[in-house]
């Protein structure tokens, strides 16, 4: 039976981890290299690193830096961040990213999906999805690390690139990144409804139970969380320990 | 320290697969040239990418003739991972149809989701051998591996199974005949069982 998977999210900003609340408040977290040697050790299930200020500065992915945390990480990893054109997938691929999320690219020009798709295959096509609940309860997709409103909905996006031959979704609900109050149940059914590929739900992390939450009703087929396992003593082992105890199939 | 030479597509991640080989204890080059091929004890084809334009890839290279020449004819242990286990069938129907290698004969077939389930296969799944497959030697059945796919090889002969996994109905996620080996999961990013399975590659 196929696994869910618990995914650590690193995010960095200027060679250090960082992580914020509500794309926001960023504080330092420690070195990126450390925590991927101590993620590999642990046999965590498959990384996502995530490059915050790269669309921000209007710059590409950090090869250099991609490639020597790539070369610590005998797991999957996806990166994302800075990603524009097929080139920089490309670049990305080849300095050991197995998956490459695309972000304000997938939603400014969708045909760059397409693209990747065809020339790499689908599967290593992630579109990072971020989303933020509206006072009429509906929710609406930003780009550029949270910063820029689309005026898209969320399902729209997620079909669309399904549609473009996108492999999976990570969907982050804004309102609760950080905050360690659980995921947006609302926003990832809804999701998860739309599409048949698979969605990771990422944002709100704050317990295992909260995890089990957005598995189970939401059908996610992962869950990330970065202020969980940087900030408190809970552990992706433990989450998976969790898990299974509900009857959630884990990799041991 | 065996020479293994991994062939460039032009498509995918090789340095994982480089990575892990070295610290499997092997002595991994890189290579997209028919010459490269000549010095291997040893042949990885790794991949992520598509069908029709790794094939076409290989061809431009003149490629797909040294590989067979180098494989069928001096009998070279074969790895195809991901991709490259699929390039080994006769037909690929990623996007059209397009023949193979055709080591194997085999299909290429998108996998047909059951209920509740999503396609591309993404993620941790059992692998149960159902040979006595050299590349599973001292691992438990059933073990978990890295999986990333829509696509999924088609023996058309039993023998040529090595091990299947549940999903989409059951796939074939392995198969062997003779020197040729292939892998539907990523051995290079599953961890300790992943590089059991290399090991044994390079022990061949």
């Amino acid at each position: 039976m196929l696994k869910v998977r618990i995914m650590p999210t690193l995010l960095y900003k200027d060679v250090g981890l960082v992580k914020g609340v509500g794309f926001d408040s960023w504080r330092r977290i420690g070195s990126a290299m450390q925590t991927v040697k101590v993620y590999n050790l642990r046999q965590v299930d498959e990384l996502v690193l995530l490059d915050i200020r790269a669309t921000l500065d209007g710059r590409g992915p950090d090869l250099a830096a991609v490639d020597e945390l790539a070369d610590e990480c005998f797991m999957p990893l996806t990166v994302g961040g800075g990603v524009r054109t097929i080139d920089d997938v490309h670049a990305l691929l080849m300095v050991g990213a197995d998956k490459v999320s695309m972000n304000t690219a997938a939603i400014e020009k969708p045909e760059l999906i397409r693209e990747v798709a065809d020339r790499f295959g689908s599967q290593c096509a992630v579109v990072s999805i971020d989303a933020r609940r509206q006072s009429d309860g509906t929710y609406e997709v930003f780009t550029h690390a949270g910063t820029r409103d689309t005026g898209l909905d969320p399902v729209t996006v997620a079909r669309n690139a399904e549609r473009m031959g996108a492999g999976e979704i990570l969907l982050t609900s804004i309102d609760h990144d950080g905050a360690m109050d659980g995921y947006d149940l609302d926003l990832t059914l809804m999701v998860t409804a739309a599409v048949q590929l698979p969605v990771i739900a990422s944002g709100g992390a704050g317990t295992y139970q909260d995890m089990a939450d957005v598995l189970g009703q939401g059908h996610a087929s992962a869950v990330a969380a970065a202020s969980m396992f940087h900030f408190t003593e809970q552990t992706p082992l433990e989450a998976k320990r969790y898990l299974g105890e509900l009857g959630f199939a884990v990799r041991r | 320290m065996s020479r293994v030479a991994i062939v460039d597509t032009g498509c995918c991640n090789l340095d994982s697969i480089a990575r892990a080989i070295e610290e499997c204890g092997g002595n991994p080059f890189v290579t997209d040239h028919p010459a490269g091929l000549e010095r291997a004890a040893r042949i990885v084809l790794p991949g992520v990418g598509a069908f029709p334009e790794a094939m076409a890839r290989l061809r431009s290279c003149g490629l797909d003739v040294a590989l067979t020449e180098q494989v069928m004819g001096r009998q070279i242990p074969f790895l195809g991972i991901c991709l490259g286990m699929q390039l080994v069938a006769t037909l690929g129907t990623e996007a059209g149809e397009t023949a193979g290698l055709g080591w194997i004969d085999a299909q290429v077939r998108l996998l047909q989701a059951q209920p509740g389930e999503r396609i591309p296969h993404i993620g941790w799944n059992e692998v149960l051998p159902v040979a006595d497959c050299p590349l599973f030697k001292g691992l438990t059945p059933g073990l978990d591996f890295y999986f990333v796919h829509s696509y999924a090889l088609r023996p058309d002969r039993d023998e040529d199974v090595a091990a299947t996994t549940p999903y989409a109905g059951g796939f074939v996620s392995a198969v062997h005949r003779g020197n040729v080996f292939g892998v539907q999961f990523h051995p290079e990013k599953s961890q300790k069982a992943g590089f059991t399975v290399l090991r044994n590659f390079l022990a061949l």
